[in-house]
Parts: structure tokens; C-alpha cells; sequence
């Protein structure tokens, strides 16, 4: 596979490696040195693909969007992560990883989160495999994803609220990574997306990578081919676009596509488009693009989308994006919601902000009516009818 | 070609005092100001940090005053400004201490040649890796006589240290506990064991906790000496006047119980 050739060991291309302090050290190399054998080992295999079966619902359907066929004139397939347990695609990592933590002997899981989705879905894992669960989430998520911190309550989790920075993504990951410094011995960090130091940026593709293996084979049996010609995803972090695309980087045939949040306007100062304005630097211990000022100051990023409001992308994706294998759009945040109106009206899908950036790319696109385009829902829309409400005049 | 880290180690191996703090923190002129006074208070080693948006190995007070500096309009390249009359005020070692990506926007070259015009000794960027370092920094960081130093903690094993000690020069920054800046040591005791385990070739500075004479005199007597940083930002921060904190602090950690 092209997403595991590196010129040096832990780095896509010139992108990834481990840029982290001393003491974190032990635990990276730990982490570095047993994940590849336990993902491996039959037993971890068979307990994980039980609970992706029997606890978190897959394989998720991929679903043919006749409305939405008709209008983009091609064959449009969504990915319905967000049928999954906890409500996106999330929970495929968190299960995987507290597994592997249990594995490694952890008692105390830490994790960050943006939109909720993935402290939701380590919350739940914690709950299930009695683990003792921290999240650190930004002041200013807490409030806008209330929902989703009400659920990680009930489910036992502690939420840290963080309170530096912009309140949100970046600051959640550096506070949760302090803690991770605070107690090495006990406690496992959870990483929520395809970022932070190596391995954690190839641990998280591997763990949703169960996306676009099942795509491979539901293709196959519904259209009799084992590709589409677009697979569309959201990128934050990048973790259900890794795990979308992650079977298809060898097919040159396949168009892969991310797609940012531009915010207000990739140029309005009001955006977490990385790739479109981001250069090369360093940001939670990975070499990757981030939105940044002259002096290597991380820049607030915006988006109305908790989940995509981080000013990095994971290593894979500034590879990907380097050597052109893949293309990158960006939608805005008024894009976005209409393109979620226009799901939930057309197919009765109400999708998560995240999602719907995927989805407002496709206006983007010229499809030939042969086209397949599966597109990534990578979780559903609960969380945000707060938003949509405010911003959609119900 | 001498430098002064080297020097001071051939002069003095015990107590040492090395005093971090944030450039343009409190204010955006105090860097010099805080150089001389700690020159004069009797430190044996500057360090002076470069303001980072998100410093992963810091605690809340180093946060802070990175934040404040930044406000106040602080950057790398208005540092270096500063730093540019530095040697007029003491002869005193100094290091800078930041994080890898403010180095990397400046330019890896650009940096030592900078550091070396306004006569800074050593660089310390816990995030740089060492295979990174040999690399892309090593020949540029000797060119330009600067000193790159590494740091352990206690719970370095065998291999790293191994591969510390072959890249390490001047001394070597010992963590004192698994932990962010500004924490309470965990076991000094660890500390004792450690050091002589890590069998070093060079002098051993202990860092991350250090904020009274107690918390000194426990990492003198396992290494050479000790780095506080967190205590004298807090102190400084609330100051009326940098000299007489700065006096009074060092004066503490000497000889007061």
C-alpha cells in the first residue's frame, strides 16, 4: 500500500513523525512498538470485528440516493456512517484503540473532542470495557454541542472543560495531551483522529479502514465492480476520509476527494481550511500543514462545524495533497447547512454539519452520468439542531 | 571554539542556577532588563523562551506568560532584535528554549546563524527529535557554535539514553518528574537512582518542579544544579520591579530556608 511507504519510518512522505517531548517518550515508543502485533494477533481481531458487528452496527449500509442521483446526475452512494452505535463513524477508532489500551494494561482512558462525536463514542467504550474516561473539550464546544456533553455525563465520562486558546479543538488536544505528560503510567491517550505524533495518525487510518473495505465489497455486490470513480469526505483531522479512501490510494481510477471547512471564505480570516491557506509546521507532535502566522503562531480556526474547527490535517492528507493523488475543496458554513437542508428534504437524512461539507461538494463536481460517488456521512445530525434551528428560521 | 555552556561547566560542576522565563513577558521590553538582573542576582545560566501559541510541555503559568508575550507583540525575529545588544549585558551563558515550529518558520539556517550573531550559547526544543536533529540541524547548530541540548526523564530507558548520550553536548536536562512545567517533584529519591543508572559523560541540570531552596537543594544533591522557571515567572509577573524580584528570588534560593 502507498499509505504505508515511508522514507523514514512514522512519516507519510515528508509528512507525520513524533515531534514530542521527553517524557511522552516511553509511551509513544511503547504504543509504536506493540500496535502493528496486537491489530495483527487473531484474538484482537475477533473481538474487535464482534463488537464492530454486534455492538456498533456494521456493516453500515451504502445506501443509493435516488433524489439525489436524479439531481447531480450521476449514481450517488452515501456511506451511512451515521447509522452507526453513538451516531458516526467515530466509535470504529474508539473501540479499537480501548481494546489496544486494555492490551497495553491502561486503566484510565483520556481523550479530546471537538464536536462530541468522539468523546461520545470513547465515553461509551470506556462504559463498556470499565475504564475509567477524562475528555477535554473546549468551553466553547461544550456550549455549542450540548447535547452530546450531556450524553458523555450519563455515560460516566469527567468533562475537562478547557478554557485557553479558542476554546476549542486545537486547546482540547494540547490539554489533553498535558494530561497524558501528568500520568504516563496509568492512562492511555485515546486520539480521536488521524493526527498527533506517530503512530497514532497510521493506528486511526488502520482502525477506520473498515469503511472503505466494506464500500469495496458492497459495491461489488450491488454494481459488480470493487471501486466507485469518487469517494467525497469531510476532513478535519481527516479521519473518515482516511478511512474512506484508505482502500482506493492505490487505484489511480478513483477520484478521491476531501473537503475543508472554508468558514466564512478560505480568505476571510474566518476558516479551518488548512490545506487552502496552511503551510508545513509542526502541530500535537506531527509535521503536517496548519494554519499558521509568520512567526509559527497556530492560528483560531473557524468553522460552524465543531468537528472540522481544528488548524491542522492529519499527515496522510498533506501527502495526499503534495502529490496530487488527491483533491481538496473547501465548502463554507453557509454551504454546508444548505446542503444538510437539501438532504434532509430530499432524502430524510438529517446529517451532521461535518457531513454535510461532504455533500455541498458535489455541486462542485462535474459527474458523467455513469459516475459512481460514494460519499462519506460520516455521522448524523442530532447534535446540531440547535444550530440548524438557529440558523434555518424554524 | 569555546562556548560559554562549556566553560561555565569547566568552572563550577555543583549548585548551579539556571533561570528560564518567557521572552517579552511581562512586559515587551523586560527581556534585557530580566538578563541583567539576573546576571547580577548571581545566575549561572539564562534561559529565555520563546513565546509559543500551544507549548505541549508546559503547564498554566508557562502558558500564560507565552500568551501575555505574544499579545504584547512578541515573535522570534523581534526577539532576536532584542537579543541583539544581549553580550553587552552579560557574559553569562545563554540559551534559547522554545518549540520546533517557530524555528522552522524562521528557517532551521537562519536560526543559528541569528543565534550566533547575538551570541546565544545552547538551544533547547524538547519537541526536535534526534534523528531530526542529526539531519537537518547538527552541522548548521556546530557551525555556528551552538550548543543543542537533549533532555531525559526518569523513566528514559536504556536505548534512549544511549541515544541521548551520543548526541547530547554541554549538559544534559533532566526532567524531574513525568510531568508538565510547574509540578510538584513526585520523588526526589527517583532522582538519586537515576542518575548515576544513566552512567552520563556530562553535567546533569534538573528541571520541572524546582521552585524553592528545598526543591533546589534536592536536585543539587542528585545532579549539578537546577532550571526554575515556572516560580520566577510567577514572581515576575507580579513584580513591581524586575531587580529587586530577581535579587530577592535567587537570594531565596541560596541562602534562605
Amino acid at each position: 500500500m502507498k499509505t504505508e511507504i515511508l522514507y523514514r519510518k512514522g512519516y507519510y512522505g515528508e509528512f507525520g513523525g513524533a515531534y514530542i517531548p521527553e517524557i511522552l517518550y516511553n509511551n509513544v515508543h511503547e504504543l509504536e512498538s506493540y500496535f502493528l502485533d496486537v491489530l495483527s494477533s487473531p484474538d484482537f481481531k475477533k473481538e474487535y470485528d464482534h463488537l464492530l458487528k454486534e455492538y456498533v452496527g456494521r456493516p453500515t449500509p451504502l445506501y443509493h440516493a435516488k433524489n439525489f442521483s436524479e439531481k447531480y446526475k450521476a449514481t450517488i452512494l452515501l456511506k451511512r456512517e451515521d447509522l452507526n452505535h453513538t451516531g458516526a463513524h467515530k466509535i470504529n477508532n474508539a473501540v479499537g484503540q480501548a481494546l489496544l489500551a486494555k492490551r497495553l494494561g491502561k486503566k484510565r482512558i483520556i481523550a479530546e473532542t471537538g464536536a462530541g462525536q468522539h468523546g461520545v463514542a470513547t465515553a461509551t467504550v470506556c462504559a463498556l470495557m470499565n475504564l475509567d474516561c477524562a475528555v477535554y473539550m473546549g468551553q466553547t464546544d461544550i456550549e455549542r454541542q450540548a447535547p452530546n456533553v450531556s450524553r458523555m455525563k450519563m455515560l460516566g465520562a469527567k468533562i475537562i472543560p478547557v478554557h485557553s486558546g479558542s476554546r476549542s479543538l486545537k486547546d482540547a488536544t494540547n490539554e489533553a495531551i498535558r494530561d497524558w505528560m501528568n500520568n504516563t503510567e496509568d492512562s492511555y491517550y485515546l486520539i480521536g483522529s488521524v493526527v498527533g505524533p506517530h503512530p497514532y495518525p497510521d493506528l486511526v487510518a488502520r482502525l477506520q479502514a473498515v469503511i472503505s473495505e466494506e464500500i469495496k465489497y458492497q459495491l461489488t455486490e450491488k454494481f459488480n465492480r470493487s471501486s466507485p470513480d469518487y469517494v467525497i469526505a469531510c476532513i478535519g483531522g481527516g479521519s473518515n476520509a482516511a478511512g474512506a479512501f484508505y482502500h482506493f490510494i492505490d487505484d489511480a481510477n478513483v477520484k478521491l476527494i476531501g473537503v475543508e471547512a472554508a468558514g466564512k471564505g478560505i480568505h476571510s480570516g474566518l476558516t479551518a481550511a488548512t490545506l487552502a491557506i496552511g503551510k508545513p509546521g509542526i502541530i500535537h507532535g506531527c509535521k503536517t500543514y496548519l494554519i499558521q502566522n509568520a512567526d509559527g503562531q497556530i492560528t483560531e480556526p473557524h468553522s460552524i462545524s465543531a468537528g472540522l474547527d481544528y488548524p491542522g490535517i492529519g499527515p496522510l492528507h498533506g501527502n495526499l495533497f503534495k502529490t496530487q493523488r488527491a483533491q481538496y475543496l473547501s465548502a463554507t458554513d453557509e454551504e454546508a447547512l444548505e446542503a444538510a437542508m437539501e438532504l434532509t428534504r430530499k432524502e430524510g437524512i438529517i446529517p451532521a454539519l461535518e457531513s454535510a461539507h461532504a455533500l455541498a461538494a458535489l455541486q462542485q463536481l462535474q459527474f458523467r452520468k455513469e459516475d459512481i460517488v460514494v460519499v462519506s456521512l460520516s455521522g448524523r445530525g442530532d447534535k446540531d439542531l440547535n444550530t440548524y434551528i438557529n440558523h434555518l428560521n424554524y | 571554539m569555546n562556548n560559554r555552556i562549556e566553560k561555565l561547566f569547566q568552572n563550577k560542576d555543583r549548585d548551579i542556577i539556571s533561570i528560564f522565563f518567557t521572552a517579552g513577558y511581562p512586559n515587551y521590553n523586560d527581556t534585557l532588563e530580566i538578563v541583567e538582573a539576573l546576571d547580577s542576582a548571581g545566575t549561572d545560566l539564562m534561559e529565555i523562551g520563546i513565546p509559543f501559541s500551544d507549548p505541549l510541555a508546559d503547564g498554566k503559568t508557562i502558558q500564560e506568560s507565552s500568551s501575555k508575550a505574544i499579545a504584547n507583540g512578541m515573535t522570534l525575529s523581534n526577539l532576536f532584535d532584542q537579543l541583539i545588544t544581549l553580550r553587552k549585558k552579560t557574559q553569562k551563558p545563554v540559551i534559547l528554549m522554545g518549540y520546533l515550529n517557530s524555528v522552522l518558520q524562521y528557517g532551521i539556517e537562519a536560526f543559528y546563524a541569528k543565534c550566533h550573531e547575538c551570541g546565544i550559547d545552547g538551544v533547547i526544543l524538547p519537541d526536535l527529535p534526534i534523528e531530526e536533529y542529526e539531519m537537518e540541524h547538527k552541522h548548521l547548530a556546530e557551525k555556528f557554535n551552538v550548543i543543542v541540548v537533549f533532555l531525559l526523564s526518569p523513566l528514559s530507558q536504556h536505548n534512549r539514553v544511549e541515544q541521548v548520550k551520543k548526541a547530547a553536548k554541554g549538559f544534559v536536562y533532566l526532567v524531574s518528574s513525568n510531568s508538565t512545567t510547574g509540578n510538584e517533584i513526585k520523588n526526589s529519591h527517583q532522582l538519586e537512582e537515576v542518575i548515576p543508572r544513566f552512567n552520563l559523560n556530562l553535567p546533569v541540570l534538573i528541571g520541572f518542579g524546582i521552585k524553592d531552596k528545598a526543591s533546589f537543594e534536592t536536585a543539587c544533591k542528585a545532579g549539578n544544579g537546577a532550571i526554575i522557571g515556572s516560580e520566577f515567572i510567577r514572581r515576575i509577573g507580579q513584580s513591581e520591579n524586575i531587580k529587586s524580584t530577581t535579587e530577592q528570588f535567587i537570594n531565596e534560593l541560596k541562602h534562605q530556608s
